[in-house]
C-alpha cells in the first residue's frame, strides 16, 4: 500500500529559501521516448517532488525546488538517465536551520 | 587564477571540513577553505546531535560560546506499529552535569559559528564557491582544484576532500565509486516550532534539559528506516529515512512516510501546535565498514561522510566526521613536518591513525550490521514490530484470561510470523552482527 500523495510538497517547499539560477538547471533528464524504470522511480522519490511526467508520458525535471540531496543522480545517474551537478556557489537552496 | 599556492586545499565546510581546516590552521599551515553554500552550514542538515568529545578534542571551550540547544538528559527508544508505541526511555540526573557529553544543535547555524573559529585560527574561508574538479599533474597526482570562479585554477600541495556524502569530485575523479542507492539512506526533516515552555512541557523537561527519541517500525512499511524527534530550544527537528534502493522498490514516498510519522498518535500530541518554518532533506552513507572506500592517493585525502564514515547503527556521524577530519589534519601535519612530498605513500600514516581511533573501530564492530538490517527488513521493520505491540497489549489488558493462556497466545503469535528456526535465526543474525 502507498502513502497518499494528497501530502502538497509545494506548500512544504513554500517554507525555504532558495536563489534560483535562472535558464542554467544543475539537474537534466536525458532525452527520451519512453521512460526507464529509474527515471520512473523518481516520480516518487524526490522529496522535493521536481520530477514530472509531461503529457508525451516523458519524464521532465524542474530544479526550483530541488533541496540538493543526490537521491536522484544515485539512481538516475549509473544508467545515464540524469546528468546532475551541484548549482553555481551561492545558488540553491538556502537552509536557515538545516 | 589564484596565484598563491596554499599547504592545503580542504573542500567543504561541513563538521569534517571544518574540523581539518581548524586543525591544520592552528599548527600555522597556510589553509584555503572552498563551500559552495552561501555559508557554511547553508547546505547542511542533521537531526542532529552534537557528541561533545569530539568538538572539545578541537575547541576545549567550545560551551563558551557555541549555539547549542539542549544537553541531552534522556534517550527514547520507539518501536512503532499503526496506533501504538512500545518504548525503552533512559533517563538520568547525571546527564545534568557541568560538561554534558550530548547536546543537540541546529546545523546551519553550529557550522556558521565553526566556520568562524576556522577563520580565526588563520584559514582562508571562500564561500559560494562550487569546486568542480581536481587538477592533477602528468603523473595523475592532484595539485590542486578548479572552480566555478573565474580565477579557475588554485594549487596545494594537498587537497582534503571534506565533500560530504554525494562526493562529486572524488567519483568524477574516479577515486572512488558513486554511492549506490543500497548504501544510503534517504532523509526527509522538518523544524517545527513552539515556545520553550510548550517544548517543555511536551517533552517533561526543564530549563535547558533535552530529550531524543528514535523510533522505527510500521512507520517505514517495511524499509530499513527509522524516524528521529529531537528537542530543541524553541522548535523540534522531526523526520524519517529509508534507504534509497527501498524507496525504489516500493514506491513510497518521503513526504508521505514524514506525514504519516506525524499523525501517527504518539507523535502528534508532541508537535501539535507548531509552526513549520523549514524542509529539508539529505543522504546518509549506511554501507558501514565494507563500504569504506581508498581513503588517500597522491596529493589528496578524503574524511567524513565523503569515506562513508557514518555509523547508522549508533546514529553517529558528524563525530566520525570531526574526528577522521582532524585525524588527517595530523597526519599532513606530520608529513609536512618532515619535509616529506604528499604522496599516497606518506599520507598512508592517515589511515593508520584512523584504524587505530573509535571510527574504525566501531565500525568494523558492526560491519554485517548494515547488510543484515537490509535483507531483513520486512521482518524488522514491520512483523517484529506488529508482534510485539500485539504482546504488549496482550500483557497489560486485563479482561480475566488466564495469564498462561496469554503467553501461549503471544509465543504463538511470534512462532506463526517467523517460525522457530526463523526466530532463532533472527537472534543469532542479530548477536553475531553485533558481537
Ligand atoms: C537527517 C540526518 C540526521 C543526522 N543526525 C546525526 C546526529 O544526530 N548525530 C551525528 O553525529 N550525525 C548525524 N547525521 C550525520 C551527519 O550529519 C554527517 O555525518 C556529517 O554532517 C558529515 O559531515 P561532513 O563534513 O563529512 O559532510 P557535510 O556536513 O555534508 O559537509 C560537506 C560540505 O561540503 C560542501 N561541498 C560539497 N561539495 C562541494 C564542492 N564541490 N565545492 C564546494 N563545497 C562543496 C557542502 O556544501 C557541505 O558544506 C545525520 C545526518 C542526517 C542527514
Ligand atoms: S537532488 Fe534530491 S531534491 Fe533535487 S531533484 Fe534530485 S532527488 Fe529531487
Amino acid at each position: 500500500m502507498n502513502v497518499e500523495t494528497s501530502v502538497r510538497v509545494e506548500d512544504k517547499l513554500f517554507y525555504n529559501r532558495y536563489l534560483v539560477d535562472v535558464g542554467r538547471p544543475h539537474v537534466k533528464v536525458r532525452a527520451h521516448t519512453k521512460p526507464s524504470s529509474q527515471l520512473l522511480a523518481l516520480l516518487k522519490v524526490c522529496p522535493a517532488r521536481c520530477y514530472e511526467l509531461n503529457d508525451k508520458g516523458q519524464v521532465e525535471v524542474t530544479v526550483d525546488g530541488c533541496i540538493e540531496c543526490g537521491t536522484c543522480r544515485v539512481i538516475g545517474e549509473p544508467t545515464g538517465d540524469i546528468e546532475w551537478s551541484y548549482p553555481r556557489g551561492g545558488y540553491g537552496v538556502l537552509f536557515k536551520f538545516g | 587564477m589564484i596565484e598563491e599556492k596554499f599547504d592545503a586545499i580542504v573542500v567543504g565546510a561541513g563538521m569534517s571540513g571544518n574540523a581539518a581546516a581548524l586543525a591544520m590552521a592552528k599548527r600555522g599551515m597556510k589553509v584555503l577553505q572552498l563551500e559552495r553554500g552561501e555559508y557554511a552550514g547553508s547546505k547542511n542538515v542533521q537531526g542532529a546531535i552534537l557528541y561533545a568529545d569530539m568538538l572539545e578534542k578541537l575547541i576545549p571551550d567550545f560551551r563558551d560560546d557555541a549555539p547549542l540547544e539542549r544537553h541531552l538528559v534522556e534517550q527514547r527508544f520507539w518501536i512503532m506499529d499503526d496506533r501504538s508505541h512500545f518504548g525503552v526511555h533512559y533517563r538520568s540526573e547525571d546527564f545534568n552535569e557541568e560538561r554534558p557529553n550530548r547536546y543537540t544543535i541546529i546545523r546551519a547555524q553550529f557550522d556558521k559559528w565553526f566556520s568562524s573559529k576556522v577563520r580565526e585560527a588563520g584559514a582562508t574561508v571562500l564561500c559560494e564557491t562550487t569546486v568542480t574538479e581536481l587538477a592533477r599533474d602528468a603523473h595523475g597526482k592532484v595539485i590542486g582544484v578548479r572552480t566555478d570562479r573565474r580565477d579557475g585554477e588554485i594549487h596545494a600541495d594537498v587537497v582534503v576532500l571534506a565533500e560530504g556524502v554525494n562526493g562529486l569530485l572524488g567519483t568524477r575523479a574516479r577515486l572512488r565509486e558513486r554511492p549506490k542507492p543500497d548504501k544510503v539512506a534517504l532523509a526527509v526533516k522538518e523544524m517545527h516550532f513552539l515556545p520553550r515552555e510548550t517544548i517543555e512541557a511536551h517533552f517533561n523537561l526543564k530549563g535547558d534539559e533535552g530529550v531524543v527519541v528514535e523510533a522505527a517500525g510500521t512507520i517505514s512499511r517495511g524499509m530499513t528506516g527509522m524516524g528521529f524527534i529531537y528537542a530543541n530550544k524553541e522548535c523540534i527537528s522531526i523526520g524519517i529515512g529509508c534507504i534509497v534502493a527501498d524507496f525504489q522498490r516500493t514506491g513510497e514516498t518521503p513526504y508521505g512516510l514524514l506525514d504519516c510519522f506525524k499523525r501517527h498518535p504518539s507523535v502528534a500530541p508532541l508537535i501539535e501546535g507548531s509552526e513549520v518554518k523549514e524542509y529539508s532533506a539529505h543522504l546518509i552513507p549506511e554501507g558501514g565498514y565494507k563500504a569504506i572506500p581508498q581513503l588517500y592517493g597522491d596529493g589528496w585525502v578524503v574524511v567524513g561522510d565523503a569515506a562513508q564514515l557514518n555509523n547508522a547503527i549508533h546514529r553517529e556521524g558528524s563525530n566520525l566526521a570531526m574526528t577522521s577530519g582532524r585525524i588527517a589534519a595530523e597526519a599532513i601535519v606530520q608529513v609536512k613536518s618532515r619535509s616529506h612530498p604528499m604522496t599516497a605513500a606518506n599520507l598512508s600514516v592517515y589511515k593508520k591513525m584512523l584504524d587505530d581511533s573509535f571510527v574504525i573501530k566501531d565500525l568494523k564492530k558492526h560491519k554485517d550490521m548494515p547488510m543484515l538490517m537490509h535483507t531483513n527488513s520486512q521482518n524488522f521493520f514491520l512483523t517484529y514490530p506488529q508482534l510485539v505491540s500485539r504482546a504488549m497489549q496482550n500483557y497489560v489488558r486485563v479482561d480475566g484470561t488466564p495469564k498462561a493462556e496469554k503467553e501461549k497466545v503471544t509465543l504463538k503469535s511470534f512462532v506463526n510470523a517467523r517460525s522457530w528456526t526463523g526466530l532463532f535465526g533472527d537472534a543469532f543474525r542479530i548477536a553475531r552482527a553485533w558481537r
